[in-house]
């Protein structure tokens, strides 16, 4: 049964998730044993949350794509993670915290589910210290913070540029634990393909051995969804070459409501495009302004000389550069959120100030950091007489010990030295802020499933701050779903193992391999990238970084169109029954297909700017988003009906009921 | 530019395999290597062949996921980076360039280029953690100070990616590289003292049931790890084992 209610508790918002605690039912540790979780995706959320069951007692079932749960693509977030420990005594606390990211996410995010996040963010800092995950330390031993856009204190804990290494990897540790005890079946190039429901429960998967190519069954009292976001829908995008909505996707053919899906982060600091034949992009870390500025040339002439070769950046005088987010947000500068930093660069680009060949690229430049640590070398090291060339190189040695993986990462690739020459960035896709409605309890609206992590639509609103999404997966996976989940496997201590012979496994089996072989026999001329790149460009142009109405109707009727080609013309190699890639790529892509559409279909609804959300119809004079909140304030959670052109539009409507809802300024 | 690929061709674990030469053109310097797969791959299926099998996923160098012994070296001829971010501006017009698998017994291969390390996860089954589990009670981060220096050196160790190709370079398929990275991690933590005795004997013995091969301190592994793990941690985890053997009860 379908049920729509946020089920957030009641009481003051401080109470409201240790009085939820204390009052929800527990199984004891004899009954655990008895009832088996799958978990989908084991990256931090479903890491931990299979870590965290395992270790509860449960019998555990964790699948993953991958060869190895360590390959997660949490192992790529570099940033850091936030947690309201003050530790740095600069007026940080979980209010704090929890208000950042209600107006970080525009307003559009539930108070009652980011107050508890902001809650335990302090617990996953302690609980992964414990796990030997190695932050980044001061001389004096202790942990060292960093700041993040969205935010004035610093409340970032990060290791290096590879905090999502550190982090997954200790969830991996945690999760090996389990393997070798037998408490974690884990299931490794297997990819989920369906859900199967039992009188309206969840109670297992159908999914397919990638190296057999053969479909298994796997029966379970509850299935945990943490798969990911969807952003390869654009082809193009910091995700991994692997990274899917298909889990997510089937479970909203099954009915859970998918909520929010027109918001989609696109990340300001990424390597730009560099030809047609590029298969993803690179991200370079928003830590990275802590330390970095980011201009233009003042003078499109100067710009159009970049861009043929004839000048280069550091030929520039101060006086002819625009730091232009200094210039627009003088009290967030470098550091404004994700959102409003790439329209910013979007819209200097748009005017002709871009560089690069393409003209869609704006510096970041890291010479007046290197200035600044080099002078503070010289007087911490007692140098007199050091020359300008020997402070910058003194201050080259403090940038490369914060950010040197970074540095080399974007040297691999472009060929150009950052250390002397500034970056070229340019925004992209990063992170879907956008996914499966869940309730306070992650119950998604199928009974006995959940979604958690960047799978989950999330408490991040129309807009993520950065260093919030490994906060967020862990804190699901380690401190959220372990309760919540309890309080719903109550029911089924006396239930037994779930047969995978019943009629509803062998329906869930027979649609699967229906869909493959429909797939298979289209032997058409087309490989599956070429309707993957058609579908990204569409969903680039005209769902990115900004929408207007005209647009979005084109776009609803070309992925229409490429949909119906691709099932008319794809042309997918070899046999089922043997390792194919090319058949898992052509079944997240047909999934990638239909999410396309409902992605316009939900930003054509919303006819106010929010977040990432950016309608044309809706800014202010100076350009900045502009909200509607009379009658936007709701997530918008779509029901699937059956055509996926027609899906059903529930609103649930936001209550702020301790933040007051006023426009979102950082200047 | 133009290039001449011989590729490792082998349809399953039972396949004997062969070599396979592969013409391609069009291909630009700032291409990536597995860039310049996809775009084989894309004409093979299009003739109705068999696309190139092989391992990727992440393609920023951290998942570890791909891998490739390219010209005879593991992760091709470049330093300090994965498959992923090797560029095409390092081969020359012309050239001809050999693509095959890890080879290690520990390492079957699956198709083609793509091989079974779960021997890794297994070793790290055996005690690649610290046994502490998810309460929320776990006493302050901070109450636990850690010298900069000890932090940093567990850090070195921890970016590790578990890719193989230490044991792919080594001439006895040794896995001392990547086991001891692990071990060198939190040994050098005082939240990892505590089991640092049964996990150096409990990872080494499942390293040594695996079918790796031993150490002879070549340093074949360093040089060809994408994440530059030094030699050091090696003689960290010997140090580590001896003293454990030593003492055990």
């Amino acid at each position: 049964m379908n049920t729509f209610d946020s089920k957030i508790p009641a009481g003051p918002i401080e109470k409201k998730w240790s009085t939820y605690k204390n009052n929800i039912r527990l199984v004891n540790p004899a009954n655990k044993r008895n009832i088996d979780v799958i978990v989908v995706g084991t990256g931090l959320a479903g890491g931990a949350a299979s870590a965290a069951l395992a270790e509860l007692g449960y019998n555990v079932k964790a699948f993953c794509f991958q060869d190895s749960p360590r390959r997660a693509h949490s192992i790529a977030a570099q940033g850091g993670i936030n947690a309201a420990k003050n530790y740095q005594g600069d007026g940080d606390s979980i209010f704090r915290l929890f208000y950042d990211t209600i107006k970080g996410g525009d307003y559009r995010a539930r108070e009652g589910n980011v107050y508890r996040l902001a809650e335990v963010s302090v617990n996953i800092i302690d609980q992964c210290v414990a796990q030997g995950v190695p932050f980044a330390r001061e001389y004096g031993g202790l942990l060292d913070n960093r700041s993040f856009g969205g935010a004035q204190v610093s409340r970032t804990f990060y290791a290096k540029g590879q905090t999502g290494q550190q982090l997954l990897l200790g969830a991996y540790s945690a999760m090996s634990r389990q393997i070798g005890k037998g408490k974690i079946k884990m299931y490794k190039r297997h990819e989920m393909l369906d859900l199967v429901v039992i009188d309206g429960k969840a109670r297992g998967i159908i999914a397919r051995n990638l190296v057999t190519g053969k479909l298994e069954r796997f029966s379970a009292h509850a299935v945990v969804v943490g798969s990911g976001g969807y952003g390869n829908v654009f082809f193009l995008s910091t995700n991994a070459m692997g990274s899917n909505v298909t889990a997510a996707w089937k479970i909203h053919k099954k009915g859970a409501y998918f909520a929010n899906p027109c918001y989609t982060q696109i990340h300001p600091t990424c390597i730009p495009v560099s030809g047609e034949h590029q298969a993803k992009l690179t991200l370079m870390s928003e830590s990275l302004r802590n330390d970095g500025r980011i201009w233009v040339p003042r003078k499109a002439e100067d710009s159009l000389a970049i861009r043929e070769g004839k000048l280069k950046a550091t030929d520039l005088k101060e006086e002819d550069r625009d730091y232009f987010l200094e210039r627009r947000y003088p009290a967030f500068g470098n550091l404004v959120p994700r959102d409003v930093a790439s329209r910013a660069a979007k819209e200097r680009c748009d005017a002709g100030f871009g560089v690069n060949a393409t003209g869609e690229a704006v510096y970041l430049d890291f010479a007046s950091a290197c200035e600044r640590y080099g002078n503070e070398k010289v007087l911490a090291s007692n140098i007199s007489g050091a020359t300008k060339e020997e402070i910058l190189a003194l201050g080259r040695e403090v940038v490369k010990s914060k950010y040197g993986n970074l540095f080399q990462m974007y040297y691999k690739i472009t060929d150009n030295d950052p250390y002397t020459t500034p970056m070229m960035i340019y925004p992209a896709v990063h992170y879907t802020m956008g996914g499966i409605w869940v309730d306070y309890n992650l119950m998604t609206t199928i009974t006995g499933c959940y979604a958690i992590g960047e799978a989950n639509f999330s408490e991040h609103g129309a807009n993520r701050l950065g260093a919030s999404a490994l906060m967020q997966g862990l804190a699901d996976g380690y401190f959220v779903l372990p309760y919540t989940i309890a309080d719903y496997l109550a029911d089924d201590i006396r239930t037994g193992k779930i047969p995978t012979d019943l009629q509803e496994f062998v329906d869930a089996e027979n649609d699967v391999k229906g869909r493959i072989d429909q797939l298979m026999n289209i032997k058409g001329t087309k490989t599956v990238d070429y309707f993957h790149k058609r579908l990204g460009k569409v969903v680039w142009n005209k769902i990115g970084m900004s929408r207007d109405e005209e647009g979005l109707k084109w776009a609803i009727t070309e992925i229409q169109n490429i949909r119906k080609e691709f099932y008319e013309d794809v042309r997918i190699p070899g046999i089922v029954e043997e390792y194919n890639p090319e058949i898992d790529k052509a079944n997240r892509v047909a999934d990638f297909l239909e999410l396309g559409e409902l992605m316009a279909i939900d930003a054509l609804n919303r006819t106010e700017s929010c977040g990432g959300h950016f309608r044309e119809e809706s800014q202010t004079e100076e350009g900045e988003a502009k909200r509607n909140d009379k009658d936007f304030a709701y997530v918008a959670a779509w029901e699937y009906t059956g055509n996926v052109s027609e899906p059903k539009l529930n609103k649930e409507e936001l209550v702020f009921e301790n933040i007051k809802l006023v426009e979102r300024n950082y200047k | 530019m133009k290039l001449n690929l011989k590729i490792w061709r082998q349809k399953n674990a039972n396949d004997k395999g062969q070599m396979v030469t592969y013409p391609i053109d069009g291909i630009d310097g700032d291409m990536s290597f597995l860039e310049m797969l996809d775009i084989l791959n894309e004409e093979l299926i299009i003739k109705g062949e068999d696309p190139v099998a092989f391992d990727h996923d992440c393609r920023e160098g951290i998942c570890g996921m791909c891998s490739l012994f390219i010209n005879g070296e593991a992760h091709g001829p470049d330093r300090a980076v994965t498959t992923c971010q090797l560029h095409m501006r390092k081969f020359k017009d012309g050239e001809t360039i050999f693509i095959e698998p890890w080879r290690a017994k520990a390492f079957p291969v699956i198709k083609d280029l793509i091989v079974d390390r779960s021997a890794f996860d297994r070793v790290m089954s055996a005690g690649g953690f610290v046994s502490v589990n998810t309460s929320g009670n776990t006493i302050d981060a901070n109450s636990i100070p850690i010298p900069k220096h000890d932090a940093d050196k567990a850090f070195e160790a921890a970016t590790c990616i578990g890719c193989g190709a230490c044991v792919a370079s080594c001439k006895n398929s040794s896995a001392m590289l990547f086991v001891s990275a692990k071990v060198s991690q939190l040994a050098l933590l005082p939240q990892g003292k505590v089991e640092a005795k049964d996990r150096v004997l409990n990872m080494v013995k499942m390293m040594d049931e695996e079918g790796f091969g031993n150490c002879t301190n070549t340093g074949a592994c360093a040089v060809e790890c994408p994440k530059e793990i030094s030699l050091d941690n090696i003689a960290r985890m010997n140090r580590e084992y001896f003293g454990a053997m030593i003492s055990a009860e």
